[in-house]
């Protein structure tokens, strides 16, 4: 299945390169992805940042203001201010485009994510929807430090009315980031930086996925690993070291946090019974607590061993590169975490 | 004396208009205590003026954007009293179905999508509607009220910034009436005019007795006039006072908040005495007292057939967390 396989070097691509199919990065097809939206609706447009500047959000937006004018634009450094304004533009029937370059920019917009966008659908008893589209993106090494480089999007777990995407894939970050423009509702879309430069096979044509739906990225028996972003690459590899070594492993990407495809975890759980769970943020109250909590109100007997998480340390992201090394878990504790649970 | 210039049809009308928001809150004082208008009101006698003032200056199609003390605005945009009252005892013909209460009034077909009741929360919404405008061209101007509180939030400066910087079709209206709950401006802020601040926006602003009503339509006459004919967004700070307390029916003094001598003072101000006043005998002999009358009759009805409305069925609230389908 093209459009599901996780592509982890020139090997996996080779496959799909023969069969003819098209082949692009993750930030490629961000950037088609939003040049459809463009061309397609006259009501969208994308505003943040610095998106019409020469590195054009890490290329993700490289050339929309060329073509797009005026549609395409750069904005002051008033983030909370800014998600009010074009979350009122959403309220009258536009379709905005928020972009943060980094997650971290998040927590300043807190008061309009929080206490508007995911409230006035309800609030105004269904009369009026927020279609808005956040996307903003995880960074990662080169010392950037505890503010450069967080994943936030469980936070925004308990918030109700605001849905949470993170596309592991060039395939699903055209695709969820379609899904999310077509979706009336405030979507949030996490990319991850380090995932900007994975290619895969990415069809021309404009495609979505359903937010909500997740995709078992590797089918196996004896564990499942439920991962997301960029863990979802890393247990792809965790997944084929152990089965080199007889341990057939499941990986299970959610696609989103919010809503959460819970039918299509438990279906994965219920045949292996051991569980490692994989995000991209810290441990603590994250997505993967939800989703063993949930597992439990379904069937408090599912899991036949201990469960594990593999996430950031509890702690802020230190600078130096010794230490980012020692803070980032990878694919040796994935493997360590899917050993203990069958232990 | 601008006031001079208005004619006695534009002068009754801003009395009816006024009559009509002192009214309609003095019937939610009357049924409050009951206890089953199970919602915080806030309300905005003392201050019609300013509603009263610059609504006259919109169309169907602008956008207005209230606050948390939202029923006079919502009036003079042409809300029905029967779907805020219903909106008020949590019932489904309510104008956000029960689900909003008096702080989160919805009429999109007033252009009126929603109310925010975070202090300065609704700021950035009315550049945002004037930025939808901008972009269509469709050529609707926005009006965003907000309180003296609102203007020590960040969203008051970064909606003023954008505002400026882009040139959007947004009118700001500032009501000072001196207090944040019972914090007086001047435990709050270095000077006592919130109109400095916005001037330096590049906005083209004006400061006026805000319990004038002709005063407060000369300067929003103005200030629409300004906008509509493309030259960017224009700011009114509106000088008035609250005459009830934060929120709920009773006068601060009663609980030792705000002293009575100041209240007393500023009731010698009224909005509605003053115009009454100048109309003189513009109004006729029982002029006054007939309209208040007639617009007291169709508010019992409004509030009694309010009280007696069915409630939400309970999976409303689940029904609506998500708009279904794509946009």
């Amino acid at each position: 299945m093209p459009w599901t396989t996780v592509c982890l070097g020139k090997e996996d691509l080779a496959a799909f390169e023969e069969q003819g199919l098209r082949i692009r990065s993750y930030v490629e097809a961000i950037l088609e992805a939003q040049r459809t939206i463009l061309e397609q609706d006259p009501e969208a447009f994308l505003i943040g940042e610095g998106i019409d500047d020469a590195g054009g959000v890490f290329g993700s937006t490289l050339g929309l203001a060329d073509t797009f004018g005026e549609r395409v634009m750069d904005m002051p450094i008033s983030e909370n201010g800014l998600t009010g304004v074009v979350t009122a533009a959403a309220s009258v029937g536009m379709h905005p485009l928020l972009i943060h370059m980094r997650t971290d920019f998040l927590p300043m917009a807190m008061d309009q994510l929080v206490n508007h966008a995911a409230k006035w659908h309800s609030m105004s008893g269904g009369k009026v929807s927020i279609p808005l589209v956040v996307r903003a993106i995880i960074g990662r090494g080169w010392g950037s430090a505890a503010q450069h480089s967080q994943g936030l999007h469980s936070l925004f777990l308990s918030v109700p009315g605001l849905k949470i995407a993170l596309p592991a894939t060039p395939h699903d970050a055209k695709a969820l980031l379609l899904a999310a423009w077509k979706d009336p509702n405030p979507v949030l879309v996490f990319e991850h930086r380090w995932l900007y430069g994975h290619t895969g096979p990415v069809p021309e044509e404009a495609c979505t996925l359903p937010l909500g739906k997740g995709v078992v990225r590797k089918q196996g028996s004896d564990a499942t690993v439920v991962a997301v972003s960029y863990m979802v690459p890393m247990a792809i590899q965790a997944a084929r070291e152990l089965e080199a070594r007889g341990v057939s492993v499941e990986v299970v990407d959610p696609r989103c946090i919010a809503p959460l495809d819970m039918d299509l975890i438990t279906e994965s759980v219920g045949k292996t019974r051991r569980l490692v769970l994989c995000d991209v943020a810290c441990r603590t109250a994250g997505y993967c607590a939800e989703v063993v909590m949930r597992l439990m109100e379904r069937d408090p007997a599912i899991l036949h061993g201990p469960v594990r998480r593999v996430c950031f340390p509890d702690l802020p992201t230190p600078a130096s590169p010794v230490l980012e090394e020692a803070y980032y878990p990878g694919v040796p504790e994935i493997i360590a975490a899917v050993r203990q649970t069958l232990s | 004396m601008t006031h001079r210039s208005l004619n006695d049809t534009t002068r009754l009308e801003l009395l009816r208009s006024m009559i009509l928001m002192r009214r309609f809150e003095e019937k939610i004082i009357e049924a409050y205590g009951r206890q089953d208008m199970k919602t915080p009101v806030h309300l905005y006698i003392g201050q019609e003026a300013i509603a009263a003032g610059v609504c006259a200056h919109l169309c169907r199609e602008d956008y207005l954007f209230t606050t948390h003390r939202s029923h006079a605005h919502c009036l003079a945009k042409g809300a029905d009293p029967f779907t805020l009252y219903a909106e008020f005892y949590g019932r489904e013909a309510g104008c956000s179905k029960g689900m909003g209460g008096s702080m989160h009034p919805v009429f999109p077909e007033l252009g009126i999508p929603g109310t925010s009741a975070i202090v300065g929360g609704g700021i950035p919404h009315g550049v945002g509607t004037a930025l939808a405008s901008s972009l269509r061209g469709d050529g609707r101007i926005s009006v965003v009220f907000f309180g003296d509180g609102a203007s020590e939030e960040g969203t008051f400066h970064e909606s003023l910034n954008f505002a400026g910087l882009k040139r959007l079709p947004v009118l700001f209206v500032c009501e000072n009436n001196g207090y944040a709950t019972v914090s007086p401006l001047s435990a709050r802020q270095p000077t006592p005019h919130v109109v400095d601040r916005a001037q330096g926006y590049r906005i083209f602003t004006q400061q006026v007795d805000g319990n004038d009503v002709e005063a407060v339509y000369a300067a929003a006459e103005s200030a629409t006039a300004y906008i509509r004919e493309g030259n960017g967004p224009a700011f009114i700070e509106a000088l008035t006072y609250r005459w009830q307390g934060h929120v709920g029916p009773e006068e601060d003094w009663t609980r030792g908040e705000r002293s009575k001598d100041e209240l007393d003072r500023w009731k010698e101000k009224c909005p509605l005495e003053l115009l009454r006043e100048r109309l003189g005998d513009a109004l006729g002999p029982g002029a006054y007292d007939a309209m208040v009358a007639g617009i007291d009759a169709d508010l019992v009805a409004a509030i009694e057939q309010a009280a007696a409305a069915p409630f939400p069925p309970v999976d409303q609230m689940h029904d609506v967390l998500f708009r279904k389908g794509e946009c």
